[in-house]
């Protein structure tokens, strides 16, 4: 009787042991992802400020500034849900004017326009670095937190189900000719 | 920014991934940043400044080989010392499945992790048995870094997740500066690479060797590297094999002169390669290339662009590929000029970059690396003070 109740307890005592390890386990994923999400938005945000500054300096024709000055604009202040979109049209954006490399010429040739282009082509290839780094992240904390012992026990507490960072990253061909290597 | 790097196999013996890391070090340690590798090494081997030794490397059969692995409680103790006392920004982690230095690292620290898997081995069975204890520990890597786009592919196939594709980095300049050597130069095929290891080809070259000296009687062939010559030319016919010159293990700079020297340089593999540095070597030092049509070759070779492909363990296909490349000039030209431009992109100065790119991506907005507390039981129940 007293072996069996020994043993009982012993069998408990190992599963809240590795229980806890995996909620331990969790909360580093967790972390993980808050800290890719926070390098994403800085490299986001980096991008934005660097195409607004080159769309306000002058270096790029009128019709070419206001179309980067407004995607630029328009992802710096879109809503959570509207991220996505907001950043891929800037994408597009930046795209459709650093799609020839005479442009990117022409911006480095203007004075301090060579420090700006290599600050954009910086940040253009860094994005989807930071975006591939965080949905990494997502997928390792999503595969955890469907696992039977996480939902049966509720080791995810409140923290809300991770969402991978969807949009269209690409870079301009002339900004970034090795990155396809 | 202070960044440790973890080595898997052994400083002391020569290899693809040690002399990557050590190129990486010396990269970045010229740019200014504090570099200190942690890699297996005998304790009287002489070892640069920024490397420290884990201990000697113990022989276990693994994988199908016997390779020099660190594990154990001594080398564990090592790696948690090593993290302690560096207090690192961010570590890189090489090749963190092996189950060497990359996965205790990797077990015992906690923060930014950057690993880059060189090897595209498909998941053996040692691994899959192995996962939910591997898992735990590559779950902390906050940035994977493959080789090239076909190892990215394996790997993500295998492991799940994601990785950015950074190239292997190759001085190019050491390669282009090289003085080419006279009695290496006047038709001769270049191949560099263990003799007595299968997978490297030179079976293959030896099958298409006949052909190629019948068709062009002044080619020679030069091979360095490791191995039993005697058994290896032991296929061809004995007057072909006075035209086979053996050079034995050559140093860095041999090797550059070499490059330098041939007329076209074969790499005969026949798989297992995720990357391929040989072949940006050979194109840095303006060798023109024919490579066997493995996807890793084919990628760094930009498809067929910048250097020839043949059928892979295919002799024939690599004689006829070498006898055309051989009586064609031009096209040896041709390669050799689009070769030059398109290995600028491995050159250290842009993977460099690539890779501190990372290291800063990861960094911003993490705290530093630190030893992973929690793997302590009494860490677990509350019981210290953090």
């Amino acid at each position: 009787m007293t072996s069996t109740l020994i043993w009982i307890a012993v069998a408990l005592f190992a599963i809240g042991l590795y229980l806890s390890w995996t909620a331990g386990r969790l909360d580093r994923l967790h972390a993980r992802i808050d800290a890719a999400r926070a390098a994403l938005d800085a490299q986001l945000l980096r991008r934005a400020s660097v195409a607004q500054e080159l769309a306000t300096s002058g270096v790029l024709d009128p019709a070419a500034s206001i179309v980067l000055y407004e995607a630029a604009h328009a992802a710096r202040q879109a809503e959570e849900e509207q991220r996505e979109v907001a950043e891929s049209e800037l994408s597009q954006a930046l795209r459709a004017i650093f799609g020839e490399i005479q442009q990117v010429e022409a911006v480095r040739e203007a004075p301090g326009g060579d420090e700006a282009a290599t600050e954009l082509a910086a940040a253009v290839r860094r994005v989807p670095m930071a975006r591939r780094f965080h949905n990494d992240s997502v997928r390792a904390a999503r595969a955890l937190r469907r696992h039977r012992k996480v939902r049966w026990f509720r080791l995810a507490g409140h923290a809300p189900f991770p969402m991978a960072f969807e949009m269209d990253d690409e870079p301009p061909v002339a900004l970034a000719d090795r990155a396809a290597s | 920014m202070k960044i440790g790097i973890v080595c898997p196999y052994s400083w002391d013996v020569p290899g693809g991934v040690q002399f990557h890391i050590r190129d990486l070090a010396e990269h970045l340690i010229r740019l200014g940043h504090e570099v200190s590798v942690l890699a297996p090494a005998d304790d009287e081997t002489p070892l640069p400044p920024y490397v420290v030794s884990a201990g000697r490397a113990v022989p276990v059969p693994y994988n199908g080989s016997v390779a020099r692995l660190n594990f154990g409680f001594l080398s564990a103790a090592r790696v948690r010392r090593w993290l302690h006392d560096g207090t690192f920004d961010v570590i890189h982690i090489h090749e963190p499945t092996s189950p060497s230095l990359g996965l205790l690292a990797c077990w015992a620290a906690q923060g930014p992790i950057v690993a880059t898997f060189h090897t595209s081995n498909p998941r053996s069975r040692a691994m899959v048995a192995a996962y939910p204890i591997l898992q735990p520990a590559l779950e902390k890597i906050s940035a994977r870094i493959a080789v090239s786009e076909y190892a990215r592919r394996t790997f993500v196939e295998h492991l799940g997740g994601d990785a950015v594709v950074i190239p292997n980095g190759v001085d190019v300049d050491f390669f282009a500066k090289a003085e080419p050597k006279p009695e290496w130069q006047g038709e001769t095929i270049g191949f560099i690479g263990r003799i007595d290891e299968p997978r490297k080809g030179l079976p293959v070259l030896m099958k298409a060797l006949p052909q190629i000296f019948a068709e062009r009687p002044n080619a020679r062939l030069l091979v360095a590297g490791r191995g039993d010559e005697d058994e290896a030319v032991a296929t061809l016919p004995a007057e072909l094999r006075s035209r086979v010159e053996f050079l034995g293990m050559v140093s860095d700079e041999d090797k550059a002169r070499l490059l330098r020297s041939v007329d076209l340089y074969v790499a005969p593999n026949t798989g297992g390669e995720s990357f391929g540095i040989i072949l940006v070597e050979a194109m840095s030092a303006g060798a023109p290339v024919l490579a066997s049509d493995l996807d890793a070759f084919a990628q760094v070779l930009d498809q067929g662009a910048a250097g020839d492909l043949f059928g892979n363990e295919d002799a024939d296909s690599l004689a006829k590929a070498a006898v055309r490349l051989l009586a064609d000039p031009e096209r040896r030209e041709g390669l050799r000029e689009r070769g030059s431009a398109h290995v600028r992109r491995f050159d250290w100065s842009t993977v460099g970059a690539d890779i501190l790119a990372v290291y800063e991506t990861v960094t911003d907005g993490a705290a530093s690396v630190a030893e992973d507390e929690r793997s302590g039981l009494r860490a677990r129940f509350g019981l210290t003070r953090t």
